[in-house]
């Protein structure tokens, strides 16, 4: 049992099943009799669609259906919803445009859904699809956010005059102008926060399957929240009844948010096998992937920092135009606002803030929540702006943040922005990130890069995220649709084994290991008896789904609520069997007792008397020994750390190597410390291809996506990464039962900021002040060509 | 439609194919063996990787006719039984998986690279995953988890 319970690094279970190529993901599905579905996408970001001819696609070999736009509007299928309603700094309520599944009149991006061809295999609906006729009057598009609020940019809704979504402020303006007039220093930056494409490694895929026996709708789908789906698209978009539709999310190729929206081809897969009276499969392409998942990030931001005399923030100003894309993905309202400015206050006693965000709509594919989800977005800002800060006034970079940490002894701390943190100790955390990334030899190791011919610099960031989302009472007053709490059922077999329903999905965050060994420490039942099911609507209670890294922090608390119910039933079963008061029955390692005596049942015991109930108080209590629990945090929870980079220039070619990287990340109690690790190292691989490698390109004329293939959008490979330092230096959540944060997100939040500024760091001898993310070798080739000044 | 005959784990496997098929799809939809998976259109995630006749390849980049005779092994053929290859054991060893999408092509092109260079530098591990794509992991416990198989195959 405490072999394999909380801080043991577990083997997982999941690993047999995917190393020896018995995973179960969506296309590895095939329902009998099935058809196969082709979209068809706008070629264009912005077109009339004037006329479809589909006769001749009609007549390919196989091919079963063509519908359009026309035909989901003539079956009355509604558009997809969006689960954030953010109100402007008027009060007013946000553009809030229409969705279609398939669009009838007019595309809004390239990728935008046209048509489905369906057919008996995958390559003749294809091939049909070559024969769909249509024809498209396009138009001028709009593309790029500095261009899209200007006056006579093209409007990608007649709704949002100037293309605005929201115009949304945060904080009292009077009182941070009346800071900056005070300011001894000012230090300012202007950013772009790059556009991401997430690139889960498995391409969405989904299957419908209409039951027409019994009127239900069965959905396979590669998404993180089945119950979602099934709420969203049952009453929103389908408009049937919610028990009649099961969605079924099996084994998932990773996530990293772009498979928390529900999307169109989930609906259109459901609701043609109803009208063809057969499953119908689809199944994206990667090039399909880059274009219809929903991109992450996208912002320009001016943010400027107002300190005193003795390096001491006064006040923060963050001005920031967020991209939405052509429609509103399901969550995409919140992420610049509510997961974005409620983060400016970083891990500063910053007493000032304001914030203004403006979001924006273009006739590029919708931006939603990726890893981190506006909380890097955030820490880049912060973070870059506090180097800023230590260059104007000359201070440390180390020295300055020692300054305006909050102090370990703060907590609870009230920030200026909404949120309060519960715990965290900052300052521990950098001084032992520094000491591991041998913060004080940095300067021989500059030396002996410069002998080598390289430019070499380190960068910190000490970051601060809002995770384990989050209270439903508090995301429902700020314009959630939705509660944000999560299922447990714990279900206790007659001989005591034991099976968990969570209403968390794992699509590689290994929950099948972590909350089995949560059950084992608090149930103890031997690791191997428990069996974690999730991912079925069918099977598990209604749940919110993983995202936000709120597994842990929001289904792990619904657990042990649930396991603490069994115990108070077993208590119960166990004082009748062994004559005893409850009050006097102790649990411990899996075994009820009378205080102080050797009276004894085991739980396999209780459980048996709880099913055979012979011997039972069976008056008082029901039979069986299953229980149930919903958990909805009183807060978020705060991570934190320190991420410390050190990179490599290579002068002639401006290719950036990151050489070496410290990760001490704040995270909460470890209940797995090798799936808590694997959780940073592939954070910060993503961070690392944001800062250096990753970045979205549209033709700024035209709309088209550049990087639209694995040719052209750089991803983060192996050589591109050193062997990476991490660690833990953990305070306890003091607001859910296991004291967790969430790890999931930490490495993509504190690392494209810690690597920017070492990157800075590295060019600064030559006054450059500024190079843009992701800092790709032509970027930082032309900074040094136009640098002010040789280095000394 | 012409035939294709192989060997496919071991078995003597053939069927009639569409001349465009993909050696992948033939063996994720006519053979079932859906641990090869199919990460891309471009040829770049190595999600799909084989064995064919000795040699790491792409599955997505072979058409199921060329591979006639071929001997080709997929994830599905390496453990026996229980028992995983000293790969497979080194990957869940040192957690070099998490959704598990990339892990079949990541174990085929590992063991191919321990048969070439029995001890590999971790340059020449990061190296040599150039063809493989991952997500989820930053590669950290990837490389970690080939050089102990390196270590444990030369025993
Ligand atoms: S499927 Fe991506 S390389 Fe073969
Ligand atoms: S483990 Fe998910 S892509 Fe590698």
């Amino acid at each position: 049992m405490a072999a394999s319970g909380i801080g043991v690094s577990v083997r997982r279970v999941e690993d047999f099943r995917f190393l020896t190529g018995r995973g179960n993901y969506t296309d590895d599905i095939n329902r009998p009799n099935q058809l196969h579905a082709h979209i068809l996408r706008s070629p264009h970001a912005h077109a009339k669609i004037k006329k479809i001819d589909a006769s001749k696609a009609l007549k390919g070999p196989g091919v079963a259906a063509v519908f359009t736009g026309a035909d989901i509007e003539k079956d009355q299928i509604g558009g997809l919803p969006c689960g954030w309603l953010v109100t402007d700094r008027n009060g007013q309520p946000m553009v809030e445009p229409p969705h279609p599944v398939l669009v009838a009149d007019r595309t809004r991006h390239v990728g935008d859904q046209v048509a489905v061809v369906i057919a008996e295999t995958r390559a003749q609906a294809r091939d049909a699809a070559e024969l769909v006729k249509i024809d498209y009057d396009e138009q001028v598009a709009t593309v790029g956010l500095a261009d899209a609020t200007k006056k006579g940019a093209p409007l990608v809704w007649d709704q949002a005059p100037g293309n605005i979504c929201y115009d949304w402020a945060l904080g009292d303006s009077a009182v941070v102008d009346a800071a900056f007039k005070t300011a001894a220093k000012v230090a300012k930056v202007d950013i772009v926060n790059n556009r991401l494409i997430p690139n889960a490694m498995e391409p969405r895929a989904a299957i419908g399957d209409y039951d027409l026996a019994k009127g239900n709708y069965n959905l396979y789908t590669t998404s993180q929240n089945p119950h979602v789906i099934r709420l969203l698209m049952s009453a929103y978009v389908l408009k049937v009844s919610e028990h009649k539709v099961r969605v079924y999310s099996p084994d998932v190729g990773g996530g990293f948010g772009s498979k928390i929206y529900h999307y169109a081809e989930e609906a259109i897969v459901c609701w043609a096998s109803r009208k063809l009276g057969r499953p119908v499969k689809w199944t994206a392409d990667r090039s399909e992937s880059f274009m219809s998942d929903a991109h992450g990030r996208d912002h320009l931001t001016k943010a400027e920092i107002a300190l005193d005399a003795g390096g001491k923030f006064l006040a923060m100003r963050v001005v920031t135009v967020a991209n939405m894309g052509a429609y509103l993905s399901t969550f995409a309202p919140c992420i610049p606002t509510y997961l974005y400015a409620l983060l400016l206050a970083g891990t500063y006693t910053t007493p000032a803030i304001f914030c203004e965000v403006k979001a924006i709509f273009t006739h590029t594919v919708p931006v939603d929540a990726y890893r981190g989800a506006g909380r890097p977005e955030a820490t880049y800002v912060v973070e870059r702006l506090v180097d800023e800060a230590a260059r104007v006034t000359g201070l440390d970079v180390a020295e300055i943040r020692r300054r305006n940490f909050i102090p370990r002894d703060a907590f609870p701390y009230q920030t200026p922005v909404v949120v309060q943190y519960d715990s965290g100790d900052y300052q521990s955390t950098l001084e032992i990130a520094l000491k591991t990334a041998d913060y004080s030899g940095f300067a021989a190791r500059r030396a002996e890069s410069a002998k080598r011919g390289k430019l070499r610099g380190l960068g910190l960031s000490t970051y601060i995220e809002a995770c384990g989302i989050a209270p439903s009472a508090v995301v429902g007053s700020v314009g959630a649709r939705a509660g944000l709490y999560e299922s447990g059922l714990v279900r206790v077999h007659p001989t005591g084994s034991v099976t968990i329903l969570t209403g968390s999905h794992s699509h590689g965050q290994g929950h099948e290991t972590t909350f089995a060994q949560l059950a084992a420490e608090r149930l103890g039942v031997d690791f191997d008896k428990i069996e974690v099911v999730h991912g079925d609507t069918d099977k598990i209670p209604f749940g919110m789904g993983t995202y936000g890294s709120r597994s842990l922090a929001v289904g792990g608390s619904a657990l042990v609520k649930a396991m603490d119910k069994i115990i108070a039933k077993g208590k119960k079963i166990a004082a009748h069997l062994l004559e005893a008061a409850e009050a006097d029955i102790e649990f411990k390692d899996g075994t009820f007792s009378i205080a102080g005596t050797d009276k004894k049942k085991t739980l396999a015991e209780i459980s048996g008397a709880a099913y055979v109930p012979h011997n039972y108080p069976i008056n008082e209590l029901e039979p069986g020994l299953e229980e149930q629990a919903f958990y909805d945090p009183t807060n978020f929870t705060f991570p934190g750390g320190c991420h410390v980079a050190e990179i490599e220039i290579d002068r002639d070619t401006g290719v950036v190597q990151l050489v070496s990287f410290v990760a001490v990340d704040d995270v909460g109690r470890v209940i797995n410390p090798m799936i808590v690790e694997g959780q940073v190292h592939g954070g910060v691989a993503q961070g690392m291809g944001q800062a250096l490698l990753e970045g979205c390109v549209y033709d700024q004329k035209t709309g088209q996506l550049v990087t639209g293939s694995y040719m052209d959008y750089t991803m983060p490979r192996a050589s591109d990464l050193p062997t990476l330092k991490v660690s833990t230096h953990n305070t306890l959540c003091t607001h859910n039962p296991l004291g967790v944060k969430g790890v999931g997100e930490v490495g993509a939040i504190g690392s494209p900021a810690a690597i920017m500024n070492a990157v800075h760091n590295a060019v600064a001898p030559f006054g450059v002040t500024h190079v843009e993310m992701p800092a790709t070798p032509e970027r930082v080739w032309r900074a040094l060509q136009s640098a002010p000044k040789a280095a000394e | 439609m012409p035939t294709v005959a192989m060997m496919v784990n071991g078995k003597k496997v053939s069927a009639d194919v569409e001349p465009r098929t993909l050696l992948v799809h033939y063996l994720r939809e006519n053979l079932g063996l859906t641990g090869t998976h199919v990460g891309c259109d471009t040829s770049q995630c190595g999600a799909c990787v084989v064995d064919i006749d000795g040699a790491s390849v792409k599955s997505c980049t072979q058409l199921a006719v060329q591979c006639e005779g071929a001997h080709v092994t997929t994830i599905e053929g390496l453990a026996q039984g229980e028992t995983l290859h000293p790969m497979q054991e080194a990957f869940r060893e040192n957690h070099a998986l998490q959704c598990g999408f990339c892990t079949p092509g990541m174990v085929m092109s590992a063991i191919d690279l321990v048969k070439r260079n029995k001890s590999p530098s971790e340059r020449e591990i990061r190296e040599w995953l150039e063809g493989n794509l991952c997500r989820c992991t930053g590669y950290h416990n990837i490389v970690k988890a080939i050089a102990a198989a390196a270590q444990t195959m030369r025993g």
